[in-house]
């Protein structure tokens, strides 16, 4: 299948491992892979901020680039459903809304287009180590991601997938909000790691950079040897 | 003296509220139990999901028809012989409830709970009317004597420990010291008893007003309402307008969603139906029954689907108990009468955004509250509409010249490359300031995914 990747700004500048991961993964269950090379941001930033023409602008430039594209994947649940919340932005009728209207209907965010669109579990992957899966946000309330990177957790050798009563819980990160409100981010993301330390894992891993930025940067400050990592950094690694 | 809450200083009550360790351990305890308890009488529910879709269009349908519904309403109720009464805003609906009592040379009143009360400010305005208003819901009463605020809109006193209850209760009322919830129960109780017999009017809100039958519905737990509405002579009903259902037979829906959100119980101790029927003056039970509907703004809402949704709310607190914002600052740090991701949106649509367009931004926009919500509100979806407008009337040049930059740079990849490129060399450029604050900061990666992927092919 040709699948075009859409990595976002957040992963092509801060934390490409996860992209070059989702190439590696991808390109194992069998896709052609291509990275559309006008691509930046989908403009969540600016949508979330109340940025509205910015916005637009933004994501304009986003539909014309993938606009011929198959299929569209994304490594982060918040940009696929930011993709999904693009036909809002324009006008009813206009081109554009028919253009983001057919895109969001061809965008999958990673996990959820390996198990439903593939219909892969295994990639072979072997990580050795304790983790626990963070649901992040939007990936869970807007795209209704739950069991499927769980399931392709569970396949991977060595891996010990450990129940956290905390996983569902929101981080703090919102995009934003966690540069805007400081203290109530990282009060919302302490409580929720409140538990870890105690369960003995390795990693906590999520589908979405912006979550694990804020769990590592909060993890690392607390010198904890804890780690964060993109569900295609240990789907990929072996 | 402290500065009364405001809206607009979220960030520093919010703060206040995070170094307050009394306060997190009270927030954390109950707001935990109250989400838990609302979790296992939701999954124990099977038609769930559906009973919301059906209370969502029923909510929908009555507001699409609003006025029909309301003159439906009072229709009925004065053919039953309640006297009804309309107020614009939350001054004439106190000028309404003052002239009732004065008429009737009433001058101790009791209240049972109601946020549309707190909403208009009435016990400010009964006081300087020389009427003494006595809360008589535990939490509201606790709240009254403190001379606070409530801070959640179905647990007033969340924000308390039972030991700051006992102090409480011991500087103002001289008992003696104990942290026996019972033995503070029924100090409560002896209070109120007094205040119940003695008073000539008492003041009710309404949780369901049914448009077919002229009948009110009032729920609650501690039988104070039932009280208020049934010992002084005179009882007075406040409503939003939004309250107004089509059908007797709608409750049937409502009555299962609000208790197993609100409190996670099945059913409320107390359930009062009053349809009119004003006593004869020598029989007991109020000879006087009036219902005032308050508009207050509400109608401005009703203009565009995405604003009308926050009137399907049924107040049941659901979405406060699981906002992560909520849990961790409480709800005095919005300083605003109705907190939580639901005050977040209808207090800048009652009150206009002026003074309140920090809320709206006070959210991760996790989505948690609609979730939760049992009238399918679209909680963030309303949080985002508001910020957008804010921004389009007033957001701050700085702001507009920096969204403004970021999408000139993000629409075309030289110069987003550009930009990156100056960041990765120049790391002060990035506006993460407040970020490190309590985080480290990984910064930009060395190499970018997209140098990557043109070395590699
Ligand atoms: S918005 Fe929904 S969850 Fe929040 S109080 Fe209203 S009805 Fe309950």
């Amino acid at each position: 299948m040709r699948v075009s990747l859409f990595v976002s700004c957040l992963v092509d500048q801060v934390r490409p491992e996860a992209g070059i991961s989702a190439v590696k993964v991808l390109k194992q269950a069998g896709c052609d892979v291509s990275f559309p090379q006008g691509q930046t941001c989908c403009g969540q930033p600016a949508f979330n901020s109340g940025h509205l023409p910015e916005a637009c602008r933004v994501a304009s430039s986003f539909l014309e680039v993938f606009a011929d594209a198959e299929v569209i994947v994304v490594p982060s649940g918040s940009c696929a459903a930011m993709i999904s919340h693009m036909p809002s932005l324009f006008a009813e009728g206009s081109r554009e809304k028919e253009l983001a209207e057919a895109i969001a209907r061809k965008t999958h965010e990673f996990s959820s287009f390996l198990v439903n669109n593939l219909g892969v579990q295994n990639l072979g992957a072997r990580f050795a180590g304790r983790v626990v899966w963070h649901d992040a946000c939007h990936a869970l309330r807007d795209l209704h991601i739950k069991s499927g990177p769980r399931r392709l957790l569970a396949e991977v050798e060595d891996l010990e997938l450990v129940n956290w009563s905390a996983s569902d819980a929101c981080c703090g990160f919102g995009g934003t909000f966690a540069v805007k409100h400081p203290d109530i981010s990282v009060a919302i993301l302490d409580s929720k790691l409140k538990e870890l330390e105690t369960l003995g894992v390795d990693a906590v891993a999520s589908g979405d950079a912006g979550c694990l930025m804020q769990i590592e940067g909060r993890l690392d400050r607390q010198r904890s040897s804890i780690q964060g990592l993109h569900l295609a950094e240990i789907l990929a690694s072996r | 003296m402290k500065a009364p809450l405001s809206p607009e200083r979220f960030e520093s009550q919010a703060a206040e509220a995070l170094n307050d360790t009394q306060l997190q351990d009270a927030l954390q305890k109950a707001t935990g139990l109250f989400a838990e308890k609302r979790g296992a009488a939701v999954d124990a529910c099977e038609e769930w999901d559906s009973l919301r879709e059906h209370a969502r269009l029923i909510k929908e349908h009555t507001l699409l028809h609003l006025d029909e519904y309301l003159e439906n309403f009072a229709a009925q109720a004065e053919a039953s012989g309640v006297q009804v009464h309309w107020a614009r805003d939350g001054e004439e609906a106190c000028r309404v409830i003052e002239d009732i009592a004065r008429n009737a040379n009433a001058t101790r009143l009791v209240k049972s709970k109601s946020m549309t009360t707190e909403e208009i400010h009435l016990n400010k305005a009964l006081q300087v009317a020389e009427i003494d208003p006595v809360e008589t819901d535990l939490g509201e009463w606790i709240i009254q004597l403190a001379g606070e605020t409530p801070s959640h809109i179905i647990a007033p006193a969340i924000h308390k420990s039972k030991e700051q209850i006992a102090d409480l209760f011991v500087e103002k009322l001289a008992i003696e010291p104990t942290t026996e919830v019972e033995e503070l129960a029924a100090t409560a109780r002896k209070s109120l008893r007094r205040h119940f017999a003695e008073a000539d009017l008492g003041v009710s809100g309404v949780n369901f007003a049914v448009a077919e039958t002229g009948s009110i519905l009032i729920l609650e737990n501690e039988g104070n309402a039932r009280m208020t509405t049934t010992l002084p002579k005179i009882h007075i009903a406040l409503m939003g307008v939004e309250k107004v259902i089509p059908r007797f037979a709608d409750l049937a829906v409502f009555l299962r969603l609000l208790p197993r959100s609100g409190t996670g119980q099945k059913i409320t101790t107390y359930q009062s139906i009053l349809t009119g029927n004003p006593r004869p003056s020598d029989e007991e039970g109020p000879n006087q029954i009036h219902v005032v509907i308050l508009d207050n703004g509400r109608t401005g809402m009703l203009a565009k689907a995405v604003t009308r949704q926050a009137l399907n709310c049924i107040r049941c607190g659901a979405c406060l108990n699981v906002c992560p914002v909520y849990q961790q600052v409480g709800g005095h740090a919005y300083g605003s009468v109705y907190p939580g991701p639901i005050g977040a949106v209808i207090t800048p649509q009652l009150t206009g955004i002026e003074k309140t367009s920090r809320l709206p931004f006070a959210s991760s926009l996790c989505g948690a509250c609609r979730d939760a919500c049992p009238v399918g509100i679209d909680i963030p979806e309303l949080l985002l509409h508001l910020r957008a407008e804010i921004i389009s009337r007033q957001s701050r040049l700085s702001a507009r010249i920096a969204f403004r930059m970021w999408a000139w740079a993000m629409v075309k990849p030289w110069r987003y490359s550009l930009s990156t490129n100056l960041a990765r060399a120049f790391p002060f450029l990035l506006p993460v300031g407040r970020w490190k604050v309590n985080r480290s900061f990984p910064g930009l990666a060395p190499n970018s995914f997209r140098k990557w992927w043109k070395d590699s092919s």
